[in-house]
């Protein structure tokens, strides 16, 4: 910092008060430090959670410095990956967000595209009210989702409760609307000649759709798929009202349930639960992250 | 390879009306310019023949059939945007072949036509970019192979060229030209660009408020302009305009008289047709300013004098533009570099009479 100081400070006359390299100096500076109290703030946690993890029941319970190792330990590691519950969870909870994901895009997709592009009676004003289901909160729609799942049962006799895909229905009223909202943005921004060539090209709809606003919008659709892992994945109200049995159960309700017997908090498998069960979303996170070219669309029109 | 006929064709947006009655034939094989400034009507028409915007009333003809409600992929057309309008995540070569490939045409026959339109254009060497690893005049050459490789029966331009640069828009123009020899596919293109109506059309169609205004020849146009519009639209810099009177002179000939001490003698051969007009209110003169030029010796038939002051000059290397005002009304004529002018100083002028019009202000036809 010093020496940067130094550097900017040898060249030239001294900047005047208010001038433009100051003012973004200084805008650097302000940016730098909230960033750090951010990262601070949102790294804390899992710092905390991998300290744990890596502890005996013992140790945890003793009263030494809860920011340090004195005996590093892989045992719950080894307990949780070795217990089948876990593997069911993990499983269950993989099951659930991949095929919600997904629904969710072979849903928001098409309706995007078609909110966006098919001007038809009523299209403007059903775009907003798909988001507007979004503003309502799931606190207030899993008891009338919960009556609903009931009746579909006394009618059908399909039971969906207490079974792990009866969240392949519940989570998409999370996820739908949100990524058909992105994608209708998405999709707003890509130039109308765009659409109009491939028509004359000879493309239908479909094709329209398939060819050409998908490879185009793909940093939308990843951005959406991302958004559509994390809620279901990180899904905690609906699978804890819908699943009781532990072999239903998704990843966050599992390690609640079955992590905390009574008053008894296994903290250091608690710990390495969350830990792991944190790592998918990253990683596919990471993964999507090399695709998301941000300016897919430069070079579409003039510029 | 086919005509297009245009029979009362009708566009309204919203009670709004976009073009009110456009009549037009178009022959196969020609090259047909649609001209006029924003909001015209020239891009919703040529849209209309795309068939990206439905018609409100009227008719369009492809080739002999009514393709009112034929979808645009069923109408045989290839249409080339102002935008460009390539697909950003596709190759040269998938972009141009993009069209052939949903008709699922042989690979083979694929190839072959998108080597052949990318020969003619020049851009074998791009077939295998990406639209944002070209230059704006390589996107715009992209653009017409795309549409060059499907052989279509009609070429659509809209305003191609408005985004390129001074210097490759002129280059394009005559590249456009060039295609356009090669392949003959009769080609509707919309511009604003008077210069582009000028040096590429077979025909111009000039358009104002939703309407044609003439149809013609560039020349034709140029030289006989049927409406005021036309011929101040046409030409740059545009055609001069003086209010006038049309009266008697001496001899049975007329004169025309633009202010209290300057007036022309109107050449003998139009007297006949301009004298229904004597002593007429409202009617305008019109002469464009490469026929107000310097008066070098003795003058010519139909030349007169004309004493002014100018305001301003234009050098232009080849030749000077003069500005100068008659009556409060601003004149430009177009004199010799040589001829010495300068801003604020006197000279005299030489107005071609044999080259006037006479404009009827009440009906805004040329006379």
């Amino acid at each position: 910092m010093a020496s940067v100081a130094t550097a900017a400070g040898g060249i030239g006359p001294k900047p005047k008060v208010g001038s433009i390299s100051r003012d973004r100096k200084w805008a650097l500076r302000w940016s730098y430090f909230f960033l750090v109290v951010f990262a601070i703030f949102f790294l804390t946690p899992p710092v905390y959670m991998l300290i744990t993890s890596l502890k005996t029941s013992a140790e945890i319970s003793a009263a030494t410095n809860p920011w340090w190792v004195f005996n590093p330990t892989l045992e719950n590691y080894a307990e949780l990956l070795g217990s089948n519950q876990y593997i069911t969870f993990f499983r269950n909870s993989a099951l659930v967000s991949v095929i919600v994901v997904a629904l969710t895009m072979l849903i928001s997709v098409p309706a995007a595209f078609a909110l966006s592009r098919m001007k038809f009676w009523g299209s403007a004003t059903l775009a907003s009210g798909v988001f507007l289901t979004y503003l309502v909160p799931e606190t207030l729609l899993f008891l009338p989702l919960f009556k609903m799942m009931v009746t579909f049962t006394e009618w059908t006799g399909i039971e969906l409760i207490n079974h792990w895909y009866v969240l392949l229905l519940l989570y998409p009223t999370l996820t739908v609307p949100f990524c058909t909202w992105i994608m209708i943005g998405y999709f707003a921004s890509i130039p109308k000649e765009l659409d109009e060539a491939a028509l004359i090209d000879g493309a239908g709809w479909l094709q329209t759709l398939l060819k050409i606003f998908i490879p185009v919008a793909l940093p939308g659709l990843i951005a959406a798929t991302i958004f559509a892992f994390t809620v279901s994945w990180a899904q905690f109200l609906y699978p804890l009202a819908f699943t009781t049995s532990a072999d239903q159960l998704v990843l966050p309700v599992g390690i609640i349930t079955s992590l905390i017997k009574g008053d008894v908090f296994n903290w250091g498998q608690i710990m390495t639960g969350a830990l792991l069960g944190a790592a998918p979303p990253l990683i596919i996170y990471a993964f999507l992250m090399d695709y998301y070219i941000a300016g897919l669309t430069a070079g579409a029109t003039k510029g | 390879m086919a005509n297009v006929e245009l029979h009362k064709v009708v566009k309204t947006y919203d009670n709004t009306p976009a073009v009110r009655g456009v009549d037009l034939h178009i022959d196969d094989k020609e090259f047909i310019v649609l001209v006029g400034p924003s909001g015209c009507g020239k891009s919703t028409t040529l849209r209309m023949i795309a068939g990206l915007e439905e018609i409100t009333d009227g008719e369009i003809m492809i080739g002999g059939d009514v393709v009112n409600d034929v979808p645009p992929k069923d109408r045989d057309i290839a249409m080339v945007f102002q935008n460009y309008a390539l697909y950003p995540h596709m190759t040269v070569f998938e972009n141009m072949s993009f069209g052939l490939r949903l008709k699922r045409f042989p690979k083979a026959e694929i190839k072959r036509r998108v080597d052949e339109a990318a020969r003619i254009l020049d851009i074998t060497d791009l077939l295998e970019r990406k639209p944002k690893q070209l230059s704006g005049g390589q996107r715009q050459r992209v653009a017409m192979g795309r549409a060059i490789v499907r052989d279509p029966k009609v070429f659509l331009f809209d305003e191609p060229l408005s985004n390129l640069d001074a210097k490759l828009r002129v280059q394009m123009r005559t590249e456009i030209k060039k295609v356009h020899q090669k392949v003959r596919t009769t080609t509707v293109y919309v511009t604003h660009d008077q210069v582009e109506a000028m040096t590429l059309a077979d025909r111009v169609v000039v358009m104002n408020n939703g309407l044609i205004e003439q149809v013609g020849e560039p020349n034709d146009l140029y030289h006989a302009p049927a409406t005021k519009f036309v011929a101040g639209f046409i030409g740059s810099p545009a055609m001069n305009f003086v209010p006038c009177r049309l009266e008697k002179a001496g001899g049975g000939g007329l004169s025309v008289r633009l202010t209290d001490k300057i007036a022309f003698t109107v050449p003998a051969e139009r007297t006949r047709r301009y004298e229904p007009f004597v002593g007429r209110g409202r009617l305008t003169f019109g002469l464009r300013p490469e026929h107000v030029t310097d008066a070098r010796g003795a003058l010519e038939k139909d030349q007169q004098k004309l004493d002014v002051t100018l305001t301003v000059t234009e050098p232009m290397g080849m030749e000077t533009l003069v500005y100068f005002a008659i009556d409060g009304t601003e004149l430009c004529g177009r004199v010799s570099p040589n001829a010495g002018a300068r801003d604020g100083g006197p000279m005299t002028l030489a107005a071609h009479l044999g080259d006037m019009h006479l404009i009827d202000e009440d009906t805004g036809k040329v006379v």
